[in-house]
């Protein structure tokens, strides 16, 4: 690849999203000029809310505690999914076990789990991070049972040849290949605990992100319903440009072409 | 590491009446053979008569149903007709992963990993590469590297030269043979192209269709170097008349 067009690579996705924010920019002041404050506030309205919140301490504690209860979820749901999807992976009459019980987990709605889990925790974090977890466990495990069942059973059979404890098994053999199932999972399962944990603190009135939204309900203050809602996206846009991509794309070295091998010949030029 | 042979004798390895069953089909049914040591023998028989089931009976891959198998060897290793390399690893990594049973520090594996480069006929620079940027031939080689770094007392090759075109087959078969005659290894291959059977082999086995057994064994004494095209054709035709009654 020549040195023009690596930069043109680089600078293609850079352009693409300055060129999305602005259109949604334009619809949204738009749509404010159609309906009105009360109805959409225009992103200036919006942008001085936010600057408000964060100038009165509401906005950095809210934050905080929205990552607190959702990275407490997901944290627990990677380790219960993980665990018992690799477990089910390997042992058959687990799997017959198991999996019933995460379709059935997987098909309570998400809400009707908030309801459950203020009933059972009250209004606290444990409340949301319960939430979080019973949502996303089921979404890990399935992964972690899928990465472990459709291991090449050549590859396993070349490690019991040599003999490795399993712990190199586990590292070497099984947890790579797993991660192919498992990283588009817990990316989705991540979005997804920030989502719920906003909804629950919201219905609950546990403090956080959801909480602020609701006070914003109550006082019929959309802009700072705006904001906070402007908060949470950006939040998950950084935290896929930042955590997920450079993750992603380091996992996947291994899949990469040498420079100059014959592949990249075949890729169309929008591509690239 | 040389092989040992067995106390009081010249064989590597003796199996009496093996016997073994997937589920209600019995591959082996009261199998004996008896491996020379530091030699290369070689298995050939009608295709599913159970030859790669024997040789994961005889490298302790699988245990047998009834009959006994006796051996001096500590340390197998097996190289298989699909290379098996993990596409998550680099070249080096791959050769060094079987090192990784035994308890030898991260640095001591690497550097004997990229030692067994140069003994396969693979250049440094190959070092850092995955397999999917490998050739065929290259792929099959980092296996043999794999096999041959743990410093086997026995060889297992179950048809590892299979998947290459005719020439790169040659390359390997003279470079296993040479590996196996410098390191004094004891080492079974399983083929089913008899040509490459008589033409590496120092005994000849010879398996009937499954449940199977051996019905012929034969030894080629003369020196890897010396057996020309005349003599390969005397060994083949040998070969041909025994399997005619196995053949289906």
């Amino acid at each position: 690849m020549s040195e023009d067009r690596a930069g043109a690579s680089l600078r293609t996705p850079i352009l693409g999203t300055a060129a999305a924010g602005l259109l949604l920019l334009a619809l949204w002041q738009a749509g404010h000029a159609a309906y009105g404050t009360l109805v959409l506030p225009s992103p200036a309205e919006t942008f001085w809310a936010m600057g408000k919140l964060a100038t009165n301490g509401t906005l950095l504690p809210a934050v905080a505690q929205t990552a607190a209860n959702a990275l407490a979820g997901f944290a627990a749901a990677v380790l219960v999914g993980g665990m018992l999807g690799t477990f089910a992976g390997l042992w058959s009459p687990a799997r017959h076990l198991l999996q019933p019980i995460a379709t059935l987990a997987l098909g309570v709605p998400a809400i009707a789990w908030v309801v459950l889990s203020l009933l059972w925790f009250g209004g606290s974090g444990l409340a949301v991070a319960f939430t979080v977890l019973v949502t996303t466990a089921p979404i890990v495990f399935a992964a972690a049972t899928q990465g472990v069942l459709t291991l090449d059973g050549s590859l396993r059979r070349m490690a019991r040849s040599f003999r490795v404890p399993w712990h190199v098994l586990m590292t070497d053999v099984y947890l790579p290949h797993m991660l192919t199932h498992l990283f588009p999972a817990l990316a989705t399962a991540l979005a997804m605990s920030w989502k719920i944990a906003v909804m629950t603190e919201l219905l609950g009135g546990t403090g956080g992100i959801g909480d602020g939204l609701a006070t914003a309900r109550v006082q019929v203050d959309t802009a700072a319903a705006m904001a906070w809602i402007v908060v949470i996206v950006v939040l998950l846009w950084m935290q896929d440009r930042l955590l997920l991509e450079p993750l992603r794309s380091r996992l996947e070295a291994w899949r990469r072409e040498l420079p100059g091998a014959g592949a990249s010949a075949f890729r169309s030029p929008a591509a690239t | 590491m040389t092989t040992d042979p067995l106390p009081g004798t010249d064989s590597g390895l003796v199996a009496t009446e093996v016997a073994f069953a997937y589920g209600p089909l019995p591959v082996l049914d009261g199998l004996s053979i008896t491996l020379p040591s530091t030699r290369l023998s070689c298995l050939v028989g009608p295709s599913g008569c159970g030859k790669s089931t024997l040789l994961a009976l005889l490298g302790n891959l699988l245990a047998p149903a009834r009959g006994t198998i006796t051996h001096a060897f500590r340390r197998p290793a097996f190289v298989f007709q699909d290379p098996c390399l993990l596409p998550w690893r680099n070249a080096v990594d791959n050769i060094a992963f079987g090192l990784k049973a035994q308890s030898i520090p991260r640095r001591e594996r690497r550097d004997r990993a990229e030692a067994s480069l140069a003994t396969v006929g693979l250049a440094p620079a190959d070092a850092g590469k995955y397999p999917h940027q490998l050739s065929g031939g290259m792929r099959q080689r980092i296996a043999l590297a794999r096999a041959l770094v743990v410093e086997p007392d026995f060889l297992l090759l179950d048809e590892p030269f299979n998947a290459l075109d005719a020439d790169l087959r040659r390359q390997m078969q003279d470079l296993v043979r040479q590996l196996i005659e410098e390191r004094r290894l004891t080492a079974l291959m399983v083929t089913h192209d008899r040509a490459e059977a008589v033409r590496l082999a120092d005994r000849l086995f010879l398996m009937s269709a499954a449940p199977a057994r051996i019905v012929a064994e034969h030894d080629i004494d003369r020196a890897f170097a010396e057996r020309d095209d005349a003599f390969l054709q005397v060994q083949l035709a040998w070969l041909q008349d025994a399997a005619r009654p196995v053949q289906n």
